[in-house]
């Protein structure tokens, strides 16, 4: 029988939520290594029981959890991220250089075919991979070793790399995201990368067209046109049609475009959902209404959800990496909030309802569609 | 015997008591310590002291017979009184909150 598991990672440990195929009724397991910071976790395409989880904490650092059994047990792997050579300097807040030093990981990326390699982007911005199942990690370096490296700044969060999409069409092909450096691609898997910003314009940086140092949010593909890239900036919400070569904004008739997660339908490519916030000051809904926007368009006209959603009094956040879709049909769609709420949708957006809502605060949701 | 007590975060990590008691070969120390501890709880790597530098991490303290000795080399011998086992060394993780 079919059903999904929905890994929540919190600000004080991870979560795991599992339903049947109708996704009305919920078991909650956790908190898993309680009192962390869960950043984010994810299973792998290839094997659904592997799992991988950073988990993190000012006092002791960064850890790497794996689980062979879907989450039910779990084994710390390795935790040393060490760059590639000298790893020189990047821009500091106030303008000085600043030595590159390694704080956590922000986002693991389960290779699509092997469930032993796994991607890691890590604050100060990196990409690491790891091809043992989490037990040594080697930087990529060609990404960091970009030539504008030293003008990479970062963003209110720290200098993360956030955002991993592997191309399912192309292995040699990879999409990362960097707050506040931008989008780079690589196309010979990871050996050498260019930033993919043409088209995007930041109000908040010297030249509001440079080629780095915008702060991308978020960006999601669908795997049957990899080629199509939704993003959601810092402000705006934009669209490529050439893998990033060239973007377009599509922000449309939503009433802001600010935010951080986007997301795209699994059986819909031209289908996304974003979540408008009403801006980098107030990091919290519009009117203190609680609203999914949906595009069946591929960008532009937008449709407020807002059934099961609170529409008044609300005033949570939902972050970046805290939105994700299942493959079942109708899709479902979920989100957490940094007020602890997981909302779940299984008739792709149109009702909502809470899966918990007193969870710590959100920092990431994946889901899996189990068969 | 040494005898070492974590706190509550790396004795959930380690899978262990609050105690735990360690051989070490030559003289303890610090690090000798930690190297001893490293060996036999490989999770704790990087948790204390970072990979590479083996430095402290920040919000971390050694704590013996009633003495900070977080700010000392790391070989300098350890009190009589935790080589011996009478007292533990207390790693402590800097308080917070609010």
């Amino acid at each position: 029988m079919s059903g999904v598991r929905v890994l929540v990672g919190t600000r004080k440990g991870a979560f795991v939520l599992t339903s049947d195929g109708k996704r009305d009724k919920w078991d909650v397991s956790g908190p898993h290594f309680a009192g962390w910071e869960i950043y984010h976790l994810k299973g792998s395409p290839a094997d659904p029981d592997r799992l991988y989880a950073s988990q993190t904490s000012g006092w002791f650092g960064q850890v790497i959890q794996r689980s062979n059994d879907g989450g039910k047990r779990w084994e710390t792997v390795g935790n040393e991220f060490a760059y590639d050579g000298v790893p020189g300097t990047h821009m500091w807040y106030d303008g000085t250089p600043h030595p590159w030093e390694f704080k956590r990981v922000w986002h693991l990326e389960p290779s699509l075919t092997d469930p032993d390699t796994v991607y890691a982007g890590i604050e100060d911005a990196a990409l690491f991979r790891s091809t043992d199942g989490g037990k040594c990690w080697q930087e990529l370096s060609g990404m960091r070793g970009h030539g504008s490296g030293s003008k990479w700044q970062p963003g209110a969060g720290g200098m993360c790399l956030h955002t991993i999409l592997l191309d399912p069409k192309d292995p040699q092909r990879i999409f990362i995201a960097i707050s506040a450096a931008g989008a780079f691609r690589t196309d010979d898997g990871g050996r050498t990368w260019r930033p993919v910003t043409r088209g995007l314009k930041s109000q908040g940086i010297p030249d509001p067209d440079a080629e780095v140092g915008h702060c991308v949010h978020r960006i999601a593909m669908h795997p049957s046109r990899p080629e199509v890239l939704f993003m959601q900036k810092h402000w705006d919400v934009m669209r490529s049609d050439n893998a990033g070569e060239s973007w377009y904004e599509v922000s449309g008739d939503l009433p802001t475009d600010f935010g951080f997660p986007i997301e795209v339908h699994a059986h819909e490519p031209e289908t996304i959902y974003v979540v408008p916030i009403t801006s980098d000051s107030h990091h919290f809904p519009p009117e203190g209404k609680l609203r999914v926007y949906r595009s069946r368009s591929g960008g532009n006209a937008w449709e407020p959800l807002t059934k099961g959603l609170p529409q008044q009094d609300c005033y949570v956040n939902v972050l970046r990496d805290a939105m994700a879709a299942d493959s079942l049909d109708p899709c479902g769609v979920y989100f957490g909030t940094t007020g602890g709420q997981v909302y779940a949708s299984a008739n792709a957006g149109d009702k909502w309802a809470p899966i918990v809502r007193d969870l710590p605060a959100v920092l990431s949701v994946e889901v899996q569609t189990l068969s | 015997m040494i005898r070492i007590v974590l706190p509550h975060h790396l004795r959930t990590l380690a899978h262990v008591a609050e105690e735990v008691e360690l051989e070490v070969d030559g003289p303890a120390t610090v690090g000798s310590v930690l190297d001893a501890l490293e060996a036999d709880y490989p999770m704790l790597r990087g948790t204390i002291r970072g990979h590479g530098t083996q430095r402290r991490r920040p919000f971390v303290r050694f704590f013996a017979c009633e003495q900070d000795l977080s700010h000392e080399p790391t070989d300098a011998p350890l009190p009589d009184a935790v080589v011996t086992g009478a007292e533990p060394l207390l790693v402590v993780g800097a308080m917070a909150g609010g």
